[in-house]
């Protein structure tokens, strides 16, 4: 009795573990949402090779005829991009190195070290993440503006200098904590201070989860656009997001000029990404972590 | 003689007691001492962040606040005029009711959309299909684009007359669309364009797809329970923790959209897609008002916090904490 029970409970499980139907479809499902997602990609591409006749041709053709690759170095002229990418790498080389400096320590101070209201502070600290940015951004302007600044990369650097984006202080002490104790408790025995032990037996251990914050950030700094727009006033010192929507606004019907251009903006972002997207995915991953 | 050895005896003895009594309070400070080590440590580790806090979040809200109840133009001195920008906002500006239609309905839209697609997304790459990382990869993608370049590109596919999307609504013989050139379909347009980039959400809602432990899903099929049952009575009371992790985190940002505002519609058609960001933005920085555009940030920063509060008192009720995860 308790034996034919147990086989037909096994055949139920084998009936229904395998799934291989539902599994197809899935990746049937997989296949063709993939296919719409790259769409516009591809719609980018073809428009950015196209001459001007034919993009304006509909129903829209896919291939173009003949491939036109004089559009890369006209937009690429319009658009001073090597000038505009020096720009965004003076605002964004800094800025990384600032948001990893100040970003770890604090990691660090809000969770390797026991102090009274340390968790409160935190808690305080990852409140701002519910603030809208428009509302700080107004009267920072005008203090910025105050003390000359106004139309230089300081407004766009210090503030990572300061710990700007709490979520990577988050994301740091999220990591720092699930390290062992023992790591620390051994280096004070040996009669490290904190800082030592922060400097060389954290940072080295942690050297994954700063690659996430390193990449994460640079990537922020170099789609900002809002900041960019408010502090800079002069072309020459324009970053290539607040360039190509000047571009925008002046060649309003180019399309396939202006399809290279973003192609250009894109294709950096692109490389980093298929290189470094493990770290992409944990650092996001994170962030999730104890919802 | 007496008098001196009483005098030594009861100095000795107070010294003793003053001794044990700094006995115990250099045990005290001694123990105070760590921790003030670790109190003094520990700050200098935070300064920086905790200065930004102070320099960067709390000195411009309180002068936010201040400068929304003055009438500051760039070109004279600030006059004080209390809540006048206030009462011009609720009262007299239908722009600013537009504005606030405009971002919550994009956001009400928006959000459930690009949250259910995401999590869709996550269900299907939770089966254990073949090439699981190429997939993941390209779901993915698209969220990294730079928002302006991507803009740029929608903007290009919703063109009316040679635009990709039109295209494609003639070939399976649709009537064509004015997309964002219209008033009543530029925010579901908009709403469209925000399922592109759904990947950093479709990946936590993936890693949380991951930690359901699978002997829920036998003890369903033990019950005779289908994949429906599975989702309803499993995966989703599972996944409310990060339903609600992503349910906040969207809807802060979609109510500051910016971007698409200023690169693909400008505020329109007919103010249809004025966003209060890009509201709050044009009075401040194009007409300088930033008394009033103080007020109007003012009242996002209201908005936020009158959601999120919302979200947090009923979360209770439906957010399902398992095992020591809170």
């Amino acid at each position: 009795m308790s034996a034919m029970e147990e086989t037909s409970f096994k055949e139920m499980i084998l009936r229904k573990s395998p799934g291989v139907g539902k599994r197809r479809f899935a990746l049937l499902v997989c296949i063709t949402i993939s296919l719409l997602m790259m769409l516009p990609l591809a719609w980018l591409v073809r428009s950015s090779f196209m001459e001007m006749g034919q993009i304006f041709i509909f129903p829209p053709e896919w291939i173009p005829q003949p491939f036109r690759f004089e559009n890369f170095p006209e937009a690429l002229t319009v658009i001073p991009f090597f000038q505009y990418f020096l720009n965004t790498m003076l605002i964004l080389v800094p800025s990384v190195v600032g948001t990893l400096v100040s970003c770890s320590l604090a990691a660090y101070g809000f969770s390797r070290l026991n102090w009274p209201g340390r968790d409160l502070v935190f808690g305080v600290l990852l409140s701002t993440l519910m603030l809208p940015y428009i509302i700080t951004l107004l009267p920072t302007f005008l203090m910025w503006s105050r003390i000359g600044f106004i139309d230089t990369y300081v407004p766009l650097v210090v503030p990572h200098w300061l710990g700007f984006h709490v979520f990577f202080i988050f994301l740091l002490r999220q990591f720092f904590k699930n390290l062992p104790k023992e790591l620390d408790e051994a280096a004070e025995i040996d009669g490290a201070n904190p800082l030592q032990v922060f400097w060389y037996i954290i940072l080295p251990v942690s050297r994954p989860v700063l690659l996430v914050v390193a990449i994460l950030s640079g990537l922020n700094a170099w789609n900002d656009f809002l900041d960019p727009l408010v502090y800079i006033n002069s072309s020459d010192k324009y970053t290539l997001a607040l360039g190509l929507a000047q571009f925008t606004g002046l060649y309003t019907s180019q399309w396939n000029l202006l399809m290279a251009a973003s192609t250009v903006i894109i294709v950096p972002v692109l490389i980093v990404f298929f290189l470094t997207q493990r770290y992409f995915i944990e650092g996001v991953t994170m962030s999730g972590l104890k919802g | 003689m007496k008098a001196p050895d009483s005098m030594t005896h009861i100095s000795s003895s107070t010294a003793l007691a003053e001794r044990s009594l700094d006995r115990s309070a250099t045990a005290k400070s001694r123990l105070s001492k760590r921790q003030r080590r670790e109190l003094y440590w520990g700050l200098g580790f935070v300064s920086l962040a905790v200065g930004g806090f102070v320099l960067l979040k709390i000195v411009p809200i309180v002068a936010s606040f201040v400068i929304s109840l003055t009438d500051w133009n760039v070109a004279r001195a600030p006059s004080f005029i209390g809540f006048d920008n206030y009462a011009r906002m609720l009262t007299a500006d239908p722009l600013f009711w537009k504005s606030l239609w405009v971002t919550a309905y994009y956001s009400l839209f928006s959000v459930p959309v690009s949250m259910a697609f995401a999590f869709a997304l996550a269900m299907l790459l939770n089966n254990k299909i073949p090439a699981l990382g190429l997939f993941r990869t390209l779901f993915y993608l698209p969220s990294i684009i730079p928002i302006i370049a991507s803009s740029i590109l929608w903007l290009w596919m919703f063109n009316p007359d040679f635009g990709l999307f039109n295209a494609g609504l003639d070939l399976i013989g649709l009537p064509r669309q004015r997309f964002i050139y219209e008033e009543s379909q530029v925010i579901p347009s908009l709403v469209f364009m925000s399922m592109w980039s759904v990947g950093p959400m479709m990946i936590i809602f993936l890693a949380g797809l991951q930690d359901v432990p699978n002997q829920l899903y036998e003890a369903v099929e033990i019950d005779g329970g289908n994949a429906w049952h599975k989702l309803w009575h499993v995966t989703i009371p599972m996944m409310t923790p990060t339903i609600l992790f992503n349910l906040l985190i969207s809807i802060v940002a979609a109510l500051q959209t910016f971007v698409q505002a200023f690169i693909m519609t400008e505020g329109g058609p007919n103010n249809g897609s004025l966003f209060i960001v890009f509201y709050i933005y044009r009075k401040a920085f194009q007409e300088q008002q930033m008394g009033y555009a103080s007020a109007l940030a003012w009242a996002l920063f209201l908005l936020i916090c009158a959601l999120s509060i919302l979200v947090f008192r009923t979360s209770h009720r439906w957010v399902f904490y398992h095992g020591g995860d809170n």
